[in-house]
């Protein structure tokens, strides 16, 4: 309470400090209790970074199954493929919360998060691909433009009887 | 297991052939069928009997049919070939309909009551001659007399039982020509009446029952005839001599030839060149002679008075026999809007047994023929019924001093169509008479709903398809969301103006054409004059009529524009230059008029509308307008640009010289033309690509400045089979009209015509006959542009950097490819024309006229060149039917389903405002029209979607939901107070 110590001679009488503290690992040293292991919520948050994983390989399974035509099938399970990882980005600082702690390593297990979810996506725009919705052919960007006009006009033929 | 089945039935619904077809309660709801004759050349009343009374006629559009004489409606009819016109029509043994035809080379008989044929001979001929028919008048059932059918220079006895031929005679002699065929009443003596060279009247006297030539008699006029006859009673007849200024009498029975000249000017004063006309007069001829008709009696000895005289605007019947030995006959003439109709004896003329004066509703010009008959009134006394036939072509039957019935049968001979809108729906117009109310609405959805459901009493089922057919105000004026209603405007060949209801096929309005230079122009084609949608509201649509005075190509023509919404002839002018080819600009002025050119037989055109506006938007394209004439006698195609303004004193600044700049000369040794064809300049194309199964761009060559031109050797020009395989060949060319550069040639050999083609977007799809193999031949070209494939760099395209919608000029040399196949087609086919869509994204169908008068539609998917008999997953994907030999007819998409075109002649669509639906309208003898949407009503729910259904469905739901919510709310609070 060195700190409360320090205000009281500006003029207040005492102060409770109510501000967590414990992100802060030089301001204290409290020892974990006993039985209580750090390790226990990194190795969850590395669980679910590594959760979509399993989510891209049933996609892959799935997007396999559906075939190369468009049909609803297909266009659920792509658009399903291509929302999953976009919501997922999203909402990492979400996910993430329960392991927040100043002892847990958490960037890697973001990262790890991130890369798959973006495998994901890739998954999904690939699969965009095969399907043909993507834009990437002159086709795509031809087919609606009008024949052009032409300059000269001209008529006539066979003579009125 | 399941995902493969699924794929399989995807693959199966994209690649199954959509069939459309009309369900037996949808007749009827989209399409309507009228039934017409054509004009009227003879006509016979059946009326003796109790029963049915009934008119024979034989029209110019080779009909023979039975009209109800009561309401006017077709008994039956039939409708002969084209080259099988006919000659005569009359009733033989009283219940059969003779009619004689193709030259005097057909005679056939119908039975009467129902028209079903009962024999057909069809009779040796040898030259072109005249051909008459003569069927005795059978008083006496019992006696035999024999049919006499003169024609193709033989005499031929036929018996009206069976049709057998009796006898023949020839009378093929050189220069002999029969005139009339004559055989008294009660009297086995036949007696042939010819010229020969005519300068010489013989007289054969044939025995009827065995054909023998039992005297001759003949004896020279020094005058010579000029071959108009008049037979005015059984031993005389009165001929014009070659000078057609002296009336001869030639009286044959006994002992001789005797002649008994008149001159016309001792009868009339001041008389030019005479002309006999037709009718049937006893002891008595009509002779047109400066401007009036006169009426000569023909007296025992041969003897000429003249009776009376008539303006030359009056139509007259035969003579009809009436009670006591006397003979009547009928005269018509017009005066204003009324037709005044008088009966008179022929032996006195001023015994006028009817005057009747009948008020003419709308304008049908003269009237051309009058055709009498007599019915005995209930006080003994004579009544008279006459079938008359207008200017218009229009058929009318007139009765005690009314119109009982009228036919428009000038629409059986339409020679032309275009298309207009209705007016918008302005706010005065009453919409509430035509839109239910409420409660009949839902009274509708309700009924619907039960048939739908299965539901619905035979008496439901019959309001629900009474409902339909005349549902949502179909035949309304106005102009509708859809654009499903709208007119047909049709030219018809008397120079009458029908504009037709897609809704229901009624009538609009018609106007028959007017000039001020001659009395009734013939019109020839039919224009957007204007069409006003973005400027120019409030002008009234029109079109413009182009005719001529007179059927020479170098008559003055004449154009009259008629306003659409009104019918009214806003304004006719004589041009005073003759009309060879017309030519719509794609440009129009500040009221929307479009500009046309119009060229003439000096080589001159002419530009229309004469404004100063349209003379400088002319100018400035002046140099962009090119012309081309087809001479299809010489073999020649010549383009031509124009040059400069016309340097004769007569002409003014609207007329312009042309100069030429190149022909296209077949060889007339192996090439004769028989068909040309572009593209409709009015058609729109969405894209300019097409996109192949790998994604790969096909650039379409759209142009509208492509001829195709199918030429073939000069003998395979006849008719099919009329030459061997090896000695014909078809050959057929793309040239640009603008350069006279030939694009595609195509030959085909041992292939023959006739060819009907079809040219839209960037494909001809022709129809032709192979000798070969015996068999109808359809072939596809689809030609592509070569010089715009380059175009592949995505990002260019996506940047904008291509010059794909540039403007492009025939000029930079074209590199392009062509596409084609061939397929047999079990038809032959009358006409082919093809769906045109407001914007070009639906898919296309082929509409093929028939011979048997029936239209069907076949996608251009079944003659599209990337068909292969095996194609890959993608290409049955995407909806490439495998090749086969010859293309299907599915009888399910006879669009006309059971009905026939009679005399099919030509096939038009016109989109609707609705992407999906197209308006296809039919004409020949008939008229049909219906709507077709190609690839099905993507964009709109059908008529028989069940609105009501839907509401019910909404309405529970949303009971559901409350009533769920409120049981949830009930079950918390009871939770809660557990």
């Amino acid at each position: 309470m060195d700190k409360g110590k320090a205000v009281m001679g500006t003029g207040r009488r005492w102060a409770v400090d109510f501000s967590d503290q414990s992100t802060v690992p030089s301001s204290r040293d409290i020892l974990d209790p006993p039985g209580f292991s750090r390790a226990s919520p990194e190795q969850k948050a590395w669980e679910v970074a590594q959760s979509p994983f399993k989510n891209l390989m049933m996609m892959g399974f799935m997007m396999w199954m559906a075939g190369n035509t468009v049909h609803l099938f297909s266009i659920g399970i792509t658009f399903s493929a291509l929302w999953q990882p976009l919501s997922a980005l999203q909402s990492v600082g979400k996910i993430f919360e329960p392991f927040k702690d100043n002892k847990v390593e958490l960037l890697m297990p973001k990262l790890v998060f991130l890369a798959l979810n973006l495998g994901g996506l890739a998954l999904g725009i690939w699969k965009l691909n095969t399907l043909g919705l993507l834009p990437t052919h002159a086709s795509d960007w031809v087919s609606s433009l009008p024949p052009p006009q032409e300059v000269e006009h001209s008529g006539g033929g066979f003579a009125f009887h | 297991m399941a995902i493969r089945f699924y794929l399989i039935l995807v693959v199966f619904l994209l690649s199954a052939i959509v069939s459309f077809s009309l369900y037996e309660d949808q007749v009827g709801l989209m399409d309507w069928h009228q039934r017409y004759i054509g004009k009227v050349k003879h006509a016979v009343f059946h009326t003796q009997k109790t029963g049915r009374k009934r008119v024979i006629v034989s029209t110019e559009e080779n009909v023979v049919a039975s009209l109800d004489l009561r309401h006017g409606e077709i008994f039956w009819r039939h409708v002969l070939g084209t080259n099988d016109a006919i000659d005569g029509v009359d009733i033989a043994l009283g219940k059969y309909v003779i009619t004689l035809s193709s030259e005097g080379s057909l005679l056939r008989a119908w039975n009467l009551p129902d028209g079903q044929m009962v024999w057909e001979t069809s009779l040796h001929s040898a030259q072109h001659s005249k051909s008459l028919l003569s069927v005795p008048i059978n008083l006496k059932v019992d006696k035999d007399y024999p049919i006499l059918v003169f024609g193709g220079g033989y005499l031929h006895a036929v018996s009206p039982i069976d049709g057998e031929v009796l006898w023949k005679k020839d009378f093929t002699a050189e220069g002999f020509e029969v005139q009339r065929v004559l055989q008294p009443l009660e009297s086995s003596i036949i007696y042939v009446l010819g010229f020969l060279h005519s300068s010489e009247a013989v007289v054969y006297q044939i025995d009827s029952k065995s054909g023998d030539v039992v005297a001759e008699k003949s004896m020279a006029f020094p005058g010579g005839f000029s071959g108009e006859i008049s037979s005015v009673s059984n031993d005389k007849v009165v001929v014009l001599d070659s000078t057609r200024s002296i009336l001869v009498a030639i009286s044959f029975v006994d002992g001789g030839i005797s002649f008994q000249k008149t001159h016309i000017s001792d009868l009339v004063e001041d008389s030019g060149k005479a002309e006999i006309l037709s009718p049937l007069l006893s002891n008595m001829l009509a002779v047109k002679v400066n401007k009036r008709t006169i009426f000569v009696r023909v007296g025992g000895e041969g003897k000429l008075e003249l009776v009376d005289s008539l303006s030359d605007e009056t139509a007259m019947s035969d003579s009809l026999p009436v009670a006591d030995d006397q003979v009547a006959f009928a005269s018509v003439h017009h005066e204003g809007s009324k037709i005044h109709l008088m009966v008179k004896l022929v032996d006195d003329l001023d015994t006028v047994l009817l005057r009747e004066s009948i008020q003419m509703d709308q304008h049908r010009g003269r009237v051309h023929k009058v055709f009498i008959n007599n019915y005995i009134k209930t006080d003994r006394s004579n009544g008279f019924r006459a079938l008359i036939v207008m200017e218009d072509h229009s058929l009318l039957l007139l009765q005690q001093g009314a119109i009982v019935w009228s036919r428009e049968e000038g629409l059986a001979s339409v020679t032309d169509v275009t298309t207009a809108e209705l007016p918008v729906e302005k706010d005065g117009v009453s919409v509430a008479q035509v839109e239910h109310t409420l409660v009949d609405w839902l009274k509708g959805h309700v009924l619907k709903l039960k048939g739908s459901l299965l539901l619905a009493s035979p008496e439901d089922v019959v309001a629900i398809q009474e409902m339909r057919m005349k549902s949502s105000g179909r035949s309304k004026l106005t102009r509708d969301h859809n654009g499903f209603r709208k007119l047909f405007i049709a030219l018809t060949r008397a120079g009458k103006l029908f504009a037709l209801h897609t809704g229901d096929g009624s009538i609009v309005w018609s106007v028959l054409l007017n000039s001020p230079a001659c009395a009734r122009p013939s019109g020839i084609s039919l224009y957007q004059w204007q069409v006003p949608h973005h400027h120019a509201m409030d002008e009234n649509p029109s079109v413009l009529v182009v005719g001529r005075c007179g059927s020479d190509s170098s008559a003055p023509g004449v154009l009259s524009f008629v306003d659409v919404y009104t019918g009214k002839e806003i304004s006719s002018s004589d041009i005073g230059h003759s009309v060879v080819q017309v030519m719509p600009l794609p440009f129009t002025d500040s009221t929307e008029q479009r500009l046309h050119l119009i060229a003439d037989t000096n080589g001159h055109v002419h530009l229309y509308p004469k404004t100063s506006e349209a003379l400088s938007i002319f100018q400035r394209e002046f140099q962009n307008v090119y012309w081309y004439n087809v001479e299809a006698d010489n073999g020649i195609i010549r383009g031509q640009g124009m040059k400069s303004t016309c340097s004769d004193e007569t002409a003014d600044e609207y007329c312009f010289t042309t100069r030429e700049l190149w022909t296209v000369v077949f060889p007339s040794e192996s090439e004769k033309i028989i068909s040309t064809l572009t593209r409709k300049p009015n058609e729109v194309v969405h894209t300019q690509a097409k996109v192949s199964t790998d994604q790969d761009v096909l650039y379409k060559y759209v142009s509208r400045n492509l001829l195709f031109v199918a030429t073939v050797s000069p003998k395979g020009a006849g008719e099919i089979g009329s030459v061997t395989p090896e000695e014909s060949a078809l050959v057929v060319y793309l040239i640009d009209t603008i350069t006279g550069r030939i694009l595609h040639r195509l030959s085909h050999q041992g292939c023959q015509g006739p060819v009907h083609a079809v040219f839209s977007e960037n494909w001809v799809v022709y129809h032709y006959f192979n000798l070969r193999a015996h068999k109808y031949e359809v072939t596809v070209v689809e030609i592509y542009d070569q010089s715009r494939a380059e175009n592949k760099n995505v990002w260019k395209l996506v940047l904008g950097k291509h010059n794909l919608t540039a403007p492009i000029s025939s000029y930079s040399r074209p590199e392009m490819f062509t596409k084609s196949q061939s397929y047999f087609f079990p038809q032959s086919v009358k006409t082919i024309a093809v769906t045109s869509t407001a914007k070009g994204i639906t898919s296309k169908q082929l509409l093929i006229g028939t011979i048997g008068d029936q239209i069907l539609a076949l996608d251009k998917r079944f003659v599209d060149p990337r068909r292969t008999l095996n194609p890959s997953q993608a290409e049955k994907e995407e909806g490439i039917i495998p090749l086969t030999d010859s293309l299907p007819i599915i009888p399910q998409s006879y669009i006309t389903h059971a009905l026939k075109v009679e005399g099919l002649r030509g096939i038009v669509t016109a989109p609707a405002k609705l992407e999906s639906t197209t308006h296809v309208f039919a004409y020949g003898v008939d008229l049909f029209y219906t709507r077709l949407a190609p690839s099905k009503t993507y964009d709109s729910l059908t008529d028989d979607f069940s609105y009501a259904l839907l509401l019910i469905t909404i309405v529970a739901l949303v009971a559901a939901i409350y009533i769920t919510w409120v049981l949830s709310e009930k079950k918390e609070l009871s939770e809660k107070w557990r």
